[in-house]
């Protein structure tokens, strides 16, 4: 009879000091691990069951504000400040940790309609329905002071947007024609106009800061070019574009929010085919804002959600709903690509966590770790059924999900009245046309 | 409506250049320099002579008194007369006039230029403007396509993009707000305070500044040499130290202490010389520590220590030598210092005993006279040594002579005797384990011998010396006894016996020792021998057995083997590691006796095999065309012909698999968890199967390509704020002119755009 000993070398086990990390000894002989396809498949499950379980993005809503948030701004240089105007003409700066509003301005009579901060971030141009341009220093006033602007320029006519240079001390609106000012002259330095429509919405490119891009009211998407002082070509949709928003790591992408519940991404060389239509609301999308890492963009809708779109996808990943949260008319992805911050109707700023599921706070290296193997797991096995179907899973208010089963039903009536159609006419004078052909109506140069 | 319109630009334009090249003076512009009217009018009578001169465009000319739509400063106009006006027409008046060749020559060289096209509207200019800029601007824009690229293929994107610059702050500022917080930052903060260390250039102290200030550069050097000779000295001097501490030749250390005794001879002899009192003193200082030694009970064996010893001495040599060595201590300390009986060299005697001041009480106590004390138990040692020689069995109890030794003056005798059968009957295990021990140690005999001979020799040597130094008498027995004594352990005593030279006496004592020795050593073998027969019958007896074990296991293999020579392995080496094995094997066989595995599951598989084949259709109705009834069957011959056969399957996979059964059903639970079509980006199944395969946990990669596989694709800091990309982060150049200075720069286009703001405003 043989007799097994089990002879162990200390040295193998026993660390030298007890600040030593503990050595687990490892053998990676696959015979010793079988069934790694369908364990890791287990963990995965459970991964993206977690993931639902823990997905609470909510994080606080900032309220003070006496009508509906028209317009936010994020500060270029500080996380924590945020500015936001309402439909009663006050401007509020809030600090988010503290979550609490720490100056107030009357800035307008009516709207305020638009707000951008410099990019220095001392100061902040606020337009609105009284037909003005005033320009706000940050820091509130000294004690006794008064709640002044630093620089108020009269218009002629109501300006609708504003957006300032990302570099240069010169800012655009929009109103019947595109404007460039000097931050030092009351007169434009100059302004562009192509058609006799009103203009809502006006964005300086990041990257290629002398490009901008525009939308009017009569349904198309127009780009300036600032330097040359010349539109550079106008794109004509369907429906009218609410804002679009410049890709701030792809120079030549933007994303425009449309009336006809879809948002639209363009290559700005080639804007009669959008790269990507993305398509999830189910009422008009009032705002779009790019995260800072550009894979991603929030868009904020008529039908009181927010929806999250990878920029290679038509599909939204997230969306984000509450009880009170009435139509959502801004909303803003802050700079450090963690939060997300929307204004609605009702007088409310919401902030939201752009990873539902994402842990706040300081991780340690063993959890990041285990979060960084869970987020591989889930991307892998993506498209099991039973992976996808916790993924996707996700609770709407009744209204939206009545609106997208109509749509649906919609969508689906349509395309068969198409292909009818197609069947009982002439081969090839129905063309089959991609959805993403369809919803330009046309380019002009 | 074209031609009217070149034609007026070319006009315009001949009128231009003959604003530049005519001269002054002469008549056409002098006319013009006329009043208006008076110009008009003339100007018309000249028209009117040239148009008589030609006399073709008579009724033109009357028709030009009313009012034209386009009006020209020439009065030319072609309108209403549906030809085109050519250059060569206004010419052919000027021919004949020789005064007019200048005109002619100038309006030759116009023709002879090309003329500039007509300008678009302004629409058709915008759209123009519009699109070179916008070619332009893709231009620009196109250089970001290979970054765009990158980024969206790239295995990991760290945001913010940008990375900080390293900022040096200055050291005092770091230490500003810095403080020390474990010991041993304390500690070494607690020093660098002390020396005042400056924490910055030129991070010298005071002090050594000071030094510094203070010493020559030559000086400095010779000193720094000096100290670095006498470290070296230093170094040199411990290692030489530590390497003379670790001699183990006891030959060595034999010279070491013989010379060390020369010195103190020497010493000593110095200080009689000099300084007799102080030699005395010396003298004095021994016997009193004799007589300490005599009083206390130090090295008597009734310490605690000894007391524990001895109870352990009944099993443990050591303890016993330990136990021994402190006895000849306590003999050597207490005996009397040596007085010279015959010679009166004092001097002498008083070298031996600072050559070995401790042993020499014994040599003093002859010399005292005979205590018959003393003698007595000297006797009796020498006798039982002797007897103990002799017998052979029974070598001299060790501590008999303790009970002797401790200085107890009544004779106990019960207690002797009771130690005494104790310390025989010890000695006599450990003579045995001695045994047993030589005979591995050396090649038994032989071994014991050359110790011997070693003795032998070593004990001459001292004869010689002592009869060199007239050494003093000395009682023979006590060498006997000493040497019998260090004879357990002969090697480790060596130092000792070659301490005590002088109390050996004559070559005869010395002869007799050697006898003494060699006795038992003789006898030893003997002993040995028969020890070893008797461990030898043992291990012979063992080695039967194991062989009777052997063969019998042999047995058992080969009535196994026929049952095993199926499975062809090796087994030749594994045999013995097989037996467990095979027990195994033959247990589950026995406990399992009564199910045949096999024949079960070859039923199973016929079964289904049986169950998976393709059924036949029986169409055939019972009573169809025939009696029907009980135990009425369908004939063979409708059954044949209604029978559907079932179509042949497909072959089974297992079908060349004997110990398998493939169930070729589609599992449905297990379908549901999987993935039914191939998702987008795969073009084939099996590239998609290989990214499900690979498993990308720790517990089946190793940590750093767990690592590697797990790395998110965007890494994003809390709390930086993400700039947009910049012309910098990514190599290329930005344009060094801000946007504003470039549209400023731009005259034409923004004073154009500032009219057009008017005209709006307007």
């Amino acid at each position: 009879m043989k007799v097994k000993m089990l002879s162990r070398n200390p040295d193998n086990y026993v660390r030298e000091t007890k600040l030593d990390i503990q050595r687990v000894p490892r053998n990676y002989d696959p015979t010793l691990h079988p069934f790694e396809v369908p364990r890791e498949y287990v963990r995965a499950l459970n991964a993206t069951k977690l993931e639902r379980v823990f997905a609470k993005p909510f994080l606080a809503s900032l309220d003070g504000h006496r009508d509906g948030v028209n317009c936010l701004a994020k500060h270029p240089k500080s996380l924590t400040t945020v500015l936001s105007g309402a439909c009663d003409g006050e401007v509020k700066i809030w600090n988010l940790t503290r979550r609490k509003c720490v100056r107030t301005i009357q800035a307008h009579e009516g709207f305020v309609r638009g707000i951008c901060a410099r990019f220095c971030g001392t100061s902040f141009f606020t337009v609105g329905d009284d037909k003005t341009v005033k320009q706000w220093k940050m820091d509130g006033p000294g004690c006794g002071e008064e709640e002044e602007p630093l620089q108020t320029i009269l218009g002629k006519t109501v300006y609708t947007g504003i957006d300032h240079h990302w570099k240069d001390p010169v800012f655009a609106t929009c109103g019947q024609q595109v404007d460039i000012w000097d931050e030092q002259r009351t007169s434009p330095v100059c302004s562009m106009n192509w058609g006799f429509d009103s203009i809502c919405s006006v964005k300086f490119n990041p990257i290629e800061t002398f490009i901008l891009g525009s939308c009017a009211s009569d349904r198309n998407i127009v780009l300036y070019d600032m330097r040359q002082a010349t539109p550079l070509k106008k794109v004509i949709l369907d429906m009218r574009t609410n804002t679009i928003c410049w890709n701030p790591m792809e120079a030549f992408h933007f994303t425009a929010a449309n009336e006809d519940y879809n948002l639209y991404t363009f290559d700005m060389r080639a804007l009669d085919t959008p790269v990507q239509v993305h398509m999830d609301h189910v009422s008009a999308v009032l705002d779009v804002d790019y995260s800072p890492t550009g894979k991603e963009f929030v868009s904020a809708s008529f039908d009181k959600s927010i929806r999250i779109f990878p920029v290679e996808r038509s599909r939204s990943r997230e969306v984000y709903h509450t009880k009170r949260m009435q139509h959502v008319i801004c909303v803003k992805w802050t700079s450090d690509s963690k939060y997300i911050m929307c204004g609605s109707d009702e007088m409310n700023i919401r902030l939201w966590k752009a990873n539902a599921s994402e842990k706040l706070g300081v991780l340690s290296s063993r959890e990041k770790a285990a979060n960084d193997y869970n987020q591989k797991l889930k991307e892998k096995f993506q498209y099991h059924p039973h992976v996808k179907r916790i993924a996707r899973h996700r609770h709407l208010p009744k209204s939206i999900y009545s609106q997208i089963q109509e749509q649906r039903i919609m969508r689906e009536s349509r395309r068969r009245k198409e292909m009818n159609r197609r069947k009982h006419s002439k081969p090839g004078s129905v063309p089959v046309v991609s959805e993403r052909k369809k919803h330009v109506v046309a380019v002009v140069k | 409506m074209h031609a009217t319109k070149a034609a007026k630009g070319l006009l315009a334009l001949s009128q231009q250049e003959e604003l530049v090249d005519l001269p002054t003076n002469y008549p056409l512009s002098a006319s013009e320099d006329e009043g208006d009217g008076d110009g008009e009018r003339k100007h018309q009578k000249l028209l009117e002579a040239i148009g008589s001169l030609s006399g073709k465009n008579r009724w033109k000319s009357a028709e030009r008194s009313e009012a034209s739509l386009k009006v020209s400063e020439f009065n030319v106009s072609s309108e209403g007369s549906g030809e085109k006006l050519a250059l060569s027409d206004l010419l052919e008046p000027v021919k004949p006039s020789s005064s007019l060749t200048a005109v002619k020559k100038q309006l030759s060289r116009v023709k002879s230029k090309k003329t500039l096209d007509l300008p678009l509207n302004k629409g058709e200019v915008e759209r123009i403007h519009r699109e070179v800029a916008f070619s332009k601007t893709s231009q620009i824009l196109s250089k970001w396509d290979s970054v765009v690229q990158k980024n969206r293929e790239a295995e990991q994107l760290v945001f913010p993009l940008e990375k900080e610059p390293a900022s040096f702050a200055p050291i005092e500022q770091v230490f500003l707000d810095w403080k020390a917080r474990t010991p041993l930052e304390q500690e070494v903060f607690n020093l660098l305070h002390k020396n005042k260390q400056p924490v910055t250039d030129p991070l010298l102290t005071p002090v050594e500044k000071a030094s510094l200030r203070a010493m020559s550069l030559e000086e400095a050097k010779i000193r720094r040499a000096e100290l670095q000779r006498a470290r070296a000295l230093q170094s040199y001097y411990e290692a030489r130290a530590r390497r003379m501490k670790k001699i183990k030749s006891k030959k060595y250390h034999k010279i070491v202490k013989k010379g060390k005794a020369k010195k103190a001879i020497k010493d000593f002899e110095q200080l009689r010389k000099v300084d007799p009192n102080a030699a005395l003193e010396e003298l004095e200082k021994i016997e009193k520590a004799r007589m300490m030694e005599r009083m206390s009970l130090k090295h008597q064996n009734s310490g605690k220590w000894a007391k524990s010893k001895a109870i352990m001495a009944k099993y443990d040599l050591e303890a016993r030598q330990a136990m021994q060595e402190q006895l000849a201590k306590n003999k050597e300390l207490t005996q009397k210092l040596q007085v010279v009986s015959e010679s009166e060299e004092e001097g002498g005697a008083e070298e031996e005993e600072t050559l070995v001041p401790d042993a020499v009480n014994e040599a003093q106590m002859n010399a005292d006279g005979p205590n018959p004390w003393m003698l007595r138990t000297c006797n009796r040692d020498a006798q039982e040594d002797e007897v103990q020689a002799d017998s052979n069995e029974l070598p001299e109890p060790v501590a008999h002579e303790f009970s002797e030794n401790e200085g107890n003056e009544k004779p106990e005798a019960e207690e002797d005797v009771l130690l005494k059968e104790f310390e025989e009957r010890r000695s006599l295990r450990k003579r045995s384990k001695l045994n047993q021990d030589a005979k591995p140690a050396g090649g038994q005999d032989s071994a014991t011998k050359e110790v011997l001979s070693e003795l032998k020799a070593l004990s001459q040597k001292l004869s010689k010396d002592n009869r060199l130094s007239k050494k003093p008498k000395e009682s023979p027995a006590k060498t006997v006894l000493l040497v019998q004594d260090e004879e357990p352990a002969p090697e480790e005593e060596e130092p000792l016996l070659l301490q005590r030279p002088e109390r050996v006496q004559t070559l005869e004592e010395l002869e007799e020792l050697g006898k003494h020795d060699c006795l038992p050593n003789k006898e030893l073998p003997g002993a040995a021998v028969e020890g070893e027969q008797v461990r030898r019958n043992p291990q012979e007896k063992l080695k039967g057995k194991k062989k009777e074990q052997m063969i019998s296991l042999q047995k058992l293999l080969t009535t196994r083997t026929p049952s095993v020579t199926s499975v062809a392995v090796p087994t030749t080496v594994e045999e013995q590691e097989d037996e467990g094995e095979r027990d195994q094997k033959q247990m589950i066989k026995e406990a399992f006796a009564g199910d045949d595995v096999i024949k079960e599951f070859l039923k199973e598989k016929r079964e289904t095999i049986q169950a998976n084949k393709p059924k036949d259709l029986d169409l055939t109705l019972p009573g169809w065309g025939e009696w029907g009834g009980m135990d009425l069957k369908p004939s063979a011959k409708k059954r044949r012909r209604f029978l559907i056969k079932a179509p042949e399957g497909p072959p089974r996979k297992d079908r060349n698999l004997p110990n398998v059964i493939i169930n070729e059903k589609r599992n449905i639970y297990a379908a549901a968890h999987q993935v039914r079509v191939l998702p987008y980006p795969f073009t084939h199944h099996q590239q998609f199967e290989r990214t499900i395969q690979n498993p990308i946990g720790s517990t089946w990669n190793t940590q750093r390509a767990f690592q590697k596989l797990t790395a998110p694709k965007v890494v994003t800091k809390a709390g930086h704020i993400i700039k947009p990309i910049k012309a910098e982060d990514v190599g290329y150049q930005s344009s060094p002119k801000s946007d504003l200075s470039v549209m400023q720069s731009n005259p034409k286009r923004r004073s154009k755009h500032q009219k057009q703001l008017k005209s709006s405003i307007d």
